[in-house]
């Protein structure tokens, strides 16, 4: 069965019907091509919608303050609804499933930060310790805001990695040096890293505590958030119900009242995305399956020529002693062959433009919404490959045992 | 050599069976030429059939140098046709895209000789019917008569009990069908038995022995006609 004799002698028949040969080949190719294209938009996409959430945590909960809209226990609506740092505690102490909670403050107006002779306006936060986990941030060099910071209410900043770029110089490290906002001299003790876009990173943060004296603010909030955990959808919106209905008790507003506190619920954002590109995904492979599937009748089809096409050489070799099985083995063994190159040539060819597409979206830079890092899976690629081989293979079986049985005279009468 | 005894074959064509061959007895020996004829619809191809083994028949005997050919397996079948016998065609069935060299050394590929050795065989049996020169040449750069003696030089290279010939020369015109019968006597003269199946008087006269068959049966087995 597997001589060099025997593969010469299919080899020789390939090279001899070259266009028959590359007819099946091409739809095999064809078929592995487009597999491989849709899944890796597939994917693609898929990487594209983690990415366009990777700026804060995905399972992030947020609050904030609005102004009442629905008439609560004789009071009118459009009552203001201002947060306070008790609040903090009391969603600590009150609301179960909570990860990592903090607390906001947003430095309104317009902020020239100075050092040195540079300066320019960036936005100024206060916030608490743990927003670095909410945020989706890393320190990249110096430290993040702590406890201490918070409770000596020092004046410390750390600030984004386009800060730095901005008022520093390359071989300057901006750690341990003070910069000027709008008067006040704060010391940056860290440069964060975040994966967000621009507005991300060109923030600066501050201790909530010094925030909150600097400005006059009291203990006044803008935002309350924390993560949840893996909690589902469901727990999510519990744990987000629970955590309004504190503040519906405590600020007086009717607990229906969506626009007395805005909550953004990432969790369950995060998981209409996914659910949607689940739905396209599953559509890609669905489109994929029916690829293949043409791809199979095409093999099978090509086949069914290339057999009826022989029989004259199958009564030929026949006659001249060929046994049944020889004559199946031998357009077998040709079919999976010339499928097996012609898959792997259509699987390198579906990666090559991934990958390329991949390299393009880097190389120029483009910012496609949704759109990500396209990959293919190799096992699952390799499995479809191999899928398709068996399945040309089994589609020449049938027509290839129905010839083995051609009487040759018959055949060999067939002008 | 060939011994068939009460052989009878029927087709069935729609509600009834058509009998094809009706009783023929048949004794063959080595090294005999002998023709067979008859007319379209006499039987002869069917004959053929059961005698290179590619057809059954219904009821009798049939021993090819004393093998009982009868109910074999395909495997079975495809191995006594690659030992026992050699065919040629009217239309020669030379594979296309085999050269003359591959197409002759075809048989002994089936009987798992090694490529080298089954060429330097294929080049002897060519140099044979004369044709050593054209060894390259695919069979559509050659004459009628040029792919009749390859498809003969093929049916020998596998050294066979019998050369079953299917009206060889129906696609030549008359000198070319004349060289060929010419290897058929060599061939015949070295010991091989030949049996010719055929319609033309011209033919049958160049065999020792011609076996008329009409409607199934053997009408007449007249021994040595001419020559």
């Amino acid at each position: 069965m597997f001589s060099i004799d025997h593969w010469q002698e299919i080899l020789f028949t390939i090279r001899k019907n070259k266009l028959r040969t590359f007819l099946t080949a091409f739809s095999v190719a064809w078929g592995i091509f487009m597999l491989m294209i849709l899944l890796g938009f597939g994917t693609g996409m898929q990487k594209g919608v983690e990415y366009d959430f990777r700026q804060d945590a995905v399972n992030s909960i947020w609050f904030n303050p609005g102004q009442t809209s629905i008439p609560y226990k004789g009071m009118k609506p459009g009552r203001n609804i201002t947060l306070k740092n008790e609040d903090l505690d009391a969603f600590n102490q009150k609301v179960g499933g909570i990860e990592y909670l903090a607390g906001r403050f947003f430095c309104y107006g317009e902020f020239t930060v100075r050092y040195k002779e540079k300066y320019s306006s960036y936005q100024v936060l206060g916030i608490t310790p743990e927003m670095m986990y909410i945020e989706n941030q890393t320190p990249k060099t110096g430290r993040y805001i702590n406890e201490l910071d918070m409770k000596e209410k020092r004046k410390v900043a750390i600030i984004g990695p386009k800060v730095e770029e901005g008022l520093f110089s390359k071989n300057e490290s901006p750690i341990g040096k003070w910069i000027d906002v709008r008067g006040i001299q704060y010391k940056v003790v860290g440069v964060y890293n975040d994966q967000g876009d621009e507005g991300e990173v060109t923030r600066i943060f501050i201790p909530l505590t010094t925030a909150q004296l600097a400005y006059n603010a009291g203990n006044q909030l803008h935002t309350i958030t924390f993560t949840v955990g893996d909690a589902s959808v469901a727990e999510s919106r519990e744990i987000a119900e629970n955590a309004k209905a504190i503040l519906s008790e405590k600020y007086q507003f009717d607990p229906k009242d969506d626009r007395a506190i805005f909550v953004w619920n990432n969790v369950e954002n995060f998981q209409r995305f996914v659910n949607l590109f689940l739905g396209i995904k599953i559509f890609l492979w669905v489109i994929g399956i029916f690829t293949i599937i043409a791809g199979i009748v095409g093999v099978s089809n090509i086949m069914l020529i290339i057999i009826k096409d022989r029989t004259r050489e199958i009564g030929i070799r026949k006659a001249i002693g060929a046994t049944p099985a020889s004559i199946i083995g031998l357009f077998l063994q040709e079919s999976i062959l010339i499928t097996v190159i012609a898959g792997y040539i259509g699987l390198i060819a579906g990666i090559g433009v991934i990958e390329s597409i991949k390299w393009a979206l880097i190389e120029f830079n483009v910012d496609a919404p949704y759109f990500r890092d396209p990959d293919i899976d190799l096992i699952t690629a390799v499995m479809a490959t191999l899928l398709l081989v068996f399945s040309g293979a089994l589609a020449g079986y049938f027509p290839a045992k129905k010839a083995a049985k051609v009487n040759p005279i018959v055949a060999l009468r067939e002008e | 050599m060939i011994s068939l005894s009460s052989i009878t074959k029927s087709y069935q064509v729609g509600a009834h069976a058509l009998e094809v061959l009706k009783s023929i007895d048949l004794e063959i020996g080595p090294g005999e030429l002998v023709s067979i004829m008859g007319s379209s619809g006499s039987g002869k191809s069917t004959l053929l059939n059961i005698l290179g083994i590619l057809d059954d028949y219904d009821s009798g005997h049939y021993q090819l140098d004393n093998t009982m050919i009868k109910n074999l397996s395909e495997k079975k079948a495809a191995f006594y046709r690659n030992q026992f016998i050699g065919f040629v065609f009217q239309s020669f069935n030379l594979l296309s895209f085999k050269n003359a060299m591959e197409n002759v050394a075809l048989p002994l590929y089936y009987q798992k000789v090694s490529r080298k050795k089954r060429n330097k065989t294929a080049m002897e049996y060519l140099d044979m019917v004369g044709l050593k020169a054209w060894a390259e040449h695919m069979p559509s750069e050659m004459s009628g008569g040029q792919k009749q003696r390859v498809a003969i030089a093929r049916a020998l290279i596998s050294n066979p009990k019998i050369i079953l010939a299917d009206e060889p020369t129906g696609a030549l015109d008359s000198t070319t069908s004349m060289e060929v019968m010419d290897i058929f006597r060599e061939v015949n003269k070295q010991g091989m038995t030949v049996l010719i199946v055929t319609h033309e008087n011209d033919i049958s006269k160049l065999t020792d022995r011609v076996i008329h068959l009409k409607d199934g049966k053997i009408m007449a087995d007249d021994i040595a006609v001419a020559s």
